[in-house]
């Protein structure tokens, strides 16, 4: 249940922002007002009128607008184009590019936001770009505008142009709903605060009257965290050093900007955080599929810094991706082939050019037995296999070898109940027999359950690393939230 | 006064030549921009010369005959979209499918037509006024028939469509990124399937003017792979009518010269230059800034499913 | 897609072997009865063509050699293109390929000063070499830069037709020849033996049967193989199991080019004993190749079935353009509508289609 019994009331004329972490629901919900989604139950009352919202189209025809977090833009096409694109008004085939062109640059020019009708967008910054999705909402005369975390992709210097923007946007008669997770902008832009978690809308408070600690603490929670069954952490070597990393996403932009922690043989370290921040860059970067643009990466003293994915995969580290059909797995492939997608070229899998099928499949059903992977054969494609079944498929081939380091990105993401017990145990037996793990997971309780410390990640940089023992989950939600911990510096204030 | 006959007679060969070759180039030009790769040119282009023979041959009017090709060369782009943008098809196995039907079905429906005269093709126009001018008036503009100079006229209109209309960007917008068009209210199939049927109408009419008015006959395989010159063509013509025209009647050119500059280059190595050249231009506008400035459409060749992303 | 409310349509999560198996044959049948169709619109009884087909194909021993004949291209070209397609790259581009195996057997044979028995493996070689290199080109830009390999093998067909076309009419033109833009005949020692007066140059047919079951142990048995075929499922995949793409697709392509250049070599030196108009040596089997792949379900084993089931069709076609005045592009439209069907029957391997009940 994405959603579950939300009531959410947002007044003229105000700025309201929706404050949750990942799976909170603010997306669902936020998709159900630009008819992306259907809603099974409610309603949705605009002005006073119960309305339905069937698709995009419909939203916009009840001045509904929104930005999305990554942009529907075509690049090679101009602002004006842009703006025009897929609407139908009354005006012919033909475009007239002066009167489009006079109209964007009058709106443009009411509410400030500088741009080149004329411009191609793939030749326009970030932040110009996305005052180009806004104007296509304010062209087709939105005055509801649905912003979906817009500070993501930003600069600071950005961020104040925007939150200008939308206060002269305000001013001018307009309502904003504000998707985000950061403390510091609802507390700086919003008027009012409507707090998810878990599909429901746990409160709505004005900004005014509340401040970030309790903010942080409704965001997450106060509940007693499950703990889990483990034993002590026997703390080994230091293992992995990671020193000031900065890395690019794939669009371009900053994810990793001067992170830096270490990580010892025997313990788990968490890595939470709302994703987005950083997380899934690191583990690229960690595991040779990212490039890193500065800092260091230590591996058992060794400097493994940008080596090839490869390279680091002899290095007895194990990766277990989120996306484990895009990029755990081949699909389409048997399990038996799938268990020896990194080891092939080793002995006994293979002899000189040879495989030895014989050996794999030796394999596959040792694997199988031990991890309890259901199957009709070692030949049955891994696509066809349920969620758990293809993890249990991917920490078997992950964990052969007795890694020295285990990187597991989400490693319960959509997994039942069981499996997921099964993936924690097998993840804790590791620390246990001495291995390192980052655990990098969205679920807070998970993070706090399992891991020994903690660390968060917001930004592409550190906030602060706790032990897990004494910590309090309000402190993590603040730091989720953009709260350094007392005593960290900012990376980016340390100039090289 | 030797050599002006000379560029004379190679403007009114170039415009002759060329206009099957724009045809065909402006209507695939419409398809790719759009985001489908149309390999079944070459059998909707020798369709719609089948079609035409056989229509002006028997009712003695050459524009029914070419309307009805462009009629056939639809139908066939028809089923092309179909297999592409309904069922999501490999897009160049259904193109080489339809050139191999069409080549296969024009040869056996055409056997019985091979060889017979056709006596009524298109009349020769001359522009009056225009044809005066000295050189390029009867290089361009003297007794050539209709259809070339509705051609010509076709690459302005065209240009302007696709650049400066909302339906030009709609299709651009679909070639480039049919997830963010689709977003935004706009039915990609239905603009998919109205730029592939154009490209077989096109192809359909370029076929035409072969059998009706360039060669009026009728020969198996009479288009010789200007399907496959056309494919080359629109790359060299980085997606623009304009550029189309351009390389068209450049190409027609030198083919009708290369056989008098053989003693400087083989006539061979001349025609196989559109090839190379569609090559080059790919691996320039495959960098950066270029690939979006020129480049081909980002989305050709892939078929668009909702929600995969 | 948007499903019609009258019809159920769900996605089926694999196809078995036995729906692969018999929606293939289905593809077949269907193509065959589209076929008997024109037959009887040209008067002339389908059974009475099908039969005429089957005798002069394979009743005897005439009909027989040719269609082994027509094989032996289609066998190695669609072998290749089982790698190829393995690695998910499109090569159009066999014709091309075949061309410039042939143009280099050309010149072993005519040019090279090399005489005896050396001649004809040397001439393979050479072939294998110049049709791994033209393959090459469009594997490296698309790796390299992204560049379509549809488009660039496509183009590069012609450039190799024109570059053929370009010797046969200037610097290799024989001068025995009088004029016709042919090489002079291939000496003996270039020729490849052939079965009695017969254009069955067995030594390629044994190549080609030879090098299918050692494609099929490479794509199965070996770690290129299975690189290729990783590279071509989940390229993401690849890419994390620390695959070089680059490396899979050009050594996939240097095959397929290869095997390309071997059947051009084939019909120079085998069939035709000189060089002449590309047209008549590559006859299409880098296209009908596509299909001959396609068909055996990109298994380099099944290519041998498949090519030979070709082999027939091609042989057919002359028996009975000559026999029954049915004309040859008959097989041309069989092609085409093999393909379409194959398209359809792909469609309903991916989805079970079923009436909904009300």
């Amino acid at each position: 249940m994405a959603s579950d019994g939300v009531n959410l009331s947002v007044r003229k004329g105000e700025i309201h922002c929706l404050l949750g972490e990942n799976g909170a629901g603010k997306t669902t919900l936020m998709r159900i007002l630009y008819g992306l989604y259907q809603p099974d139950e409610g309603e949705i009352v605009l002005n006073g009128n119960p309305v339905h919202i069937s698709s995009p189209r419909a939203a916009l025809s009840y001045h509904i607008g929104m930005v999305h977090q990554h942009f529907r833009l075509v690049p090679t096409l101009s602002v004006a184009e842009n703006v025009v694109l897929g609407l139908d008004e009354g005006t012919g085939p033909f475009l007239n590019y002066r009167q489009t062109g006079k109209k964007i640059s009058q709106i443009a020019d009411k509410y400030g936001l500088v741009v080149d009708p004329q411009a191609k967008v793939w030749q326009l910054t970030v932040g110009q770009q996305q005052r180009v999705e806004i104007l296509k909402a304010l062209y087709r005369e939105a005055d509801i505008l649905i912003m979906d975390e817009p500070t993501s992709v930003l600069t600071p210097q950005e961020v104040d142009q925007l939150f200008s923007t939308l206060r002269t946007l305000v001013d001018d008669g307009l309502t904003i709903i504000f998707i985000t997770h950061k403390l510091d902008e609802v507390m700086e832009i919003s008027d009012r605060v409507t707090i998810l978690r878990k599909g429901k809308a746990i409160a709505t408070v004005n900004t005014a009257d509340t401040n970030k600690p309790q903010l942080a603490e409704l965001m997450v929670g106060r509940e007693v965290v499950f703990r889990l069954e483990k034993n002590e952490v026997n703390r080994g070597e230091g293992l992995l050093v990671v020193d000031d990393l900065h890395a690019l996403n794939d669009r371009g932009l900053p994810a990793l900007r001067g992170t830096s922690f270490d990580l010892h043989e025997g313990e788990i370290l968490g890595v939470a955080g709302v994703s987005g921040n950083g997380q899934r860059e690191l583990a690229e970067v960690l595991t040779g599929l990212r490039h890193a643009s500065r800092g260091h990466v230590t591996l058992a003293g060794e400097d493994v810094t940008n080596r090839s994915a490869r390279e680091i995969a002899d290095a007895s580290v194990a990766y277990v991706p989120m996306e484990r059909k895009k990029m755990g797995t081949v699909p389409n492939m048997t399990i038996r082939e799938n268990l020896i997608l990194k080891s092939y070229r080793q002995r006994p899998f293979s002899h000189g050019m040879f495989l030895d099928n014989n050996a794999a499949g030796e394999n596959a059903r040792r694997a199988m037995s031990e991890y309890q992977i259901m199957a009709p054969s070692i030949d049955t494609a891994v696509k066809v296999l349920s969620g758990g079944n293809i993890q249990r498929v991917v920490l078997a081939r992950e964990l052969s070898g007795d890694p020295r380091l285990i990187i597991a990105a989400h490693p319960t993401y959509g997994l039942d109940v069981g499996a997921t017990e099964q993936v924690r145990q097998i993840l804790l037996a590791q620390r246990d027999r001495g291995a390192g793990v980052l655990l990098i997971s969205e679920d807070l309780e998970e993070v706090m359950s399992m891991s020994d410390r903690i660390m968060v990640l917001f930004g592409g940089e550190v906030m602060g690393i706790v032990d897990a023992g004494g910590a309090k989950i309000e402190e993590i939600g603040l730091m989720m939230a953009g709260e350094r911990k007392e005593g960290v510096e900012s990376a980016s204030a340390k100039v090289a | 006064m030797g050599w002006e006959s000379w560029v004379i007679s190679t403007f009114a060969r170039a415009l002759a030549y060329g206009t099957p070759l724009l045809l065909g180039t402006l209507g695939e030009i419409f398809a790719e921009r759009s985001g489908v790769l149309n390999l079944g040119i070459e059998g909707m282009m020798i369709m719609g010369a089948y079609s035409a023979f056989v229509v002006t041959y028997t009712t003695g009017h050459p524009w029914l005959g070419i309307l009805v090709a462009a009629v056939v060369g639809g139908a066939f782009s028809l089923i092309h979209a179909f297999a592409t943008v309904t069922l999501k098809a490999n897009q160049v196995v259904s193109g080489l499918a339809l050139t191999m039907l069409g080549l296969g079905l024009s040869g056996v429906l055409g056997r019985s037509w091979v060889g017979l005269p056709l006596f009524t093709t298109l009349r020769n126009v001359t522009v009056p006024g225009l044809s005066a001018i000295p050189i390029i008036g009867p290089g361009l503009f003297t007794r050539q028939n209709l259809l070339v100079y509705i051609t010509m006229l076709l690459v302005p209109i065209l240009w302007y469509i696709l650049f400066h209309t909302r339906i030009g960007i709609t299709i651009r917008a679909v070639g480039e990124d049919p997830a963010a068009a689709d977003s935004l209210g706009v039915n990609v199939d239905r603009v998919r399937y109205l730029c592939v049927v154009v490209g077989g109408v096109f192809a359909g009419i370029a076929g035409a003017y072969l059998s009706v008015a360039y060669r009026p006959a009728w020969t198996e395989g009479m288009t010789g792979g200007m399907g496959w010159i056309v494919i080359a063509l629109t790359i060299f013509a980085f997606w623009n009518p304009v550029y189309g025209l351009l390389g068209s009647y450049l190409f027609a050119a030198l083919y009708h010269l290369s056989y008098r500059l053989q003693t400087w280059v083989s006539p061979e190595l001349l025609k196989a230059m559109p090839y190379v050249f569609a090559i080059i231009i790919l691996i320039f506008v495959s960098r950066g800034t270029l690939q979006k400035r020129m480049g081909s459409p980002a989305a050709l060749g892939v078929p668009y499913t909702r929600g995969e992303e | 897609m948007q499903a019609p409310k009258w019809l159920n349509i769900e996605r089926r999560p694999i196809p078995s072997g036995r729906t692969i198996f018999t929606v293939s044959i289905l593809a077949i049948v269907a193509a065959l009865i589209v076929m008997a169709i024109f037959f009887a619109a040209y008067g002339v009884s389908p059974a009475r063509a099908y039969g005429a087909i089957l005798h002069g194909a394979l009743g005897n021993w005439r009909g027989f050699s040719e269609t082994l004949r027509r094989m032996i291209p289609l066998l190695l070209c669609g072998v290749g293109l089982t790698v190829a397609f393995r690695a998910q790259f499109w090569n159009i581009g066999a014709d091309g390929q075949l061309l410039f195996g042939a143009m280099a057997a050309t010149w072993v044979a005519l040019f090279s000063g090399l005489q005896g028995p050396l001649v004809i493996p040397v001439m393979f070689l050479a072939g294998f070499v110049a049709g791994a290199l033209w393959g090459l080109i469009p594997a490296v830009l698309k790796v390299k830069m992204g560049i379509n390999d549809v488009i660039t093998t496509l183009m590069m067909n012609y450039i190799a037709m024109y570059v053929a076309l370009f010797l046969i009419h200037g610097p290799w033109k024989g001068p025995s020849v009088r004029g016709y833009p042919l090489t002079d005949i291939f000496p003996p020692a270039a020729r490849i033996p052939t079965i009695g007066d017969t254009h069955v140059h067995w030594p390629t047919l044994v190549l080609g049967l030879v090098l299918a079951i050692v494609a099929y142990i490479m794509l199965n048995r070996t770690r290129s193989g299975f690189e290729i075929k990783v590279v071509g499922e989940n390229p993401h995949a690849a890419r994390f199991a620390g695959m070089s793409e680059l490396k899979t697709v050009v050594i996939a392509m240097l095959i397929s080019g290869g095997l390309a250049g071997l059947a051009g070599v084939g019909e120079v030196a085998g069939v035709q004993l000189r060089l002449l108009d590309p047209n008549q040596i590559s006859m299409g089997y880098g296209y009908t190749a596509i299909i001959v792949a396609w068909l055996a379900r990109k298994n380099p084993l099944g290519v041998i079935i498949t090519a030979f089931f070709f082999g027939v069709l091609m042989a057919g076609g002359d028996v009975i353009k000559v026999n029954l005045g049915l004309p040859f592009q008959l097989i041309n439209v069989f092609n085409g509508v093999i393909m379409f069907f194959l398209i359809g029957s792909e469609i309903f391997m991916r989805y079970r289609i079923a009436l909904r009940r009300a």
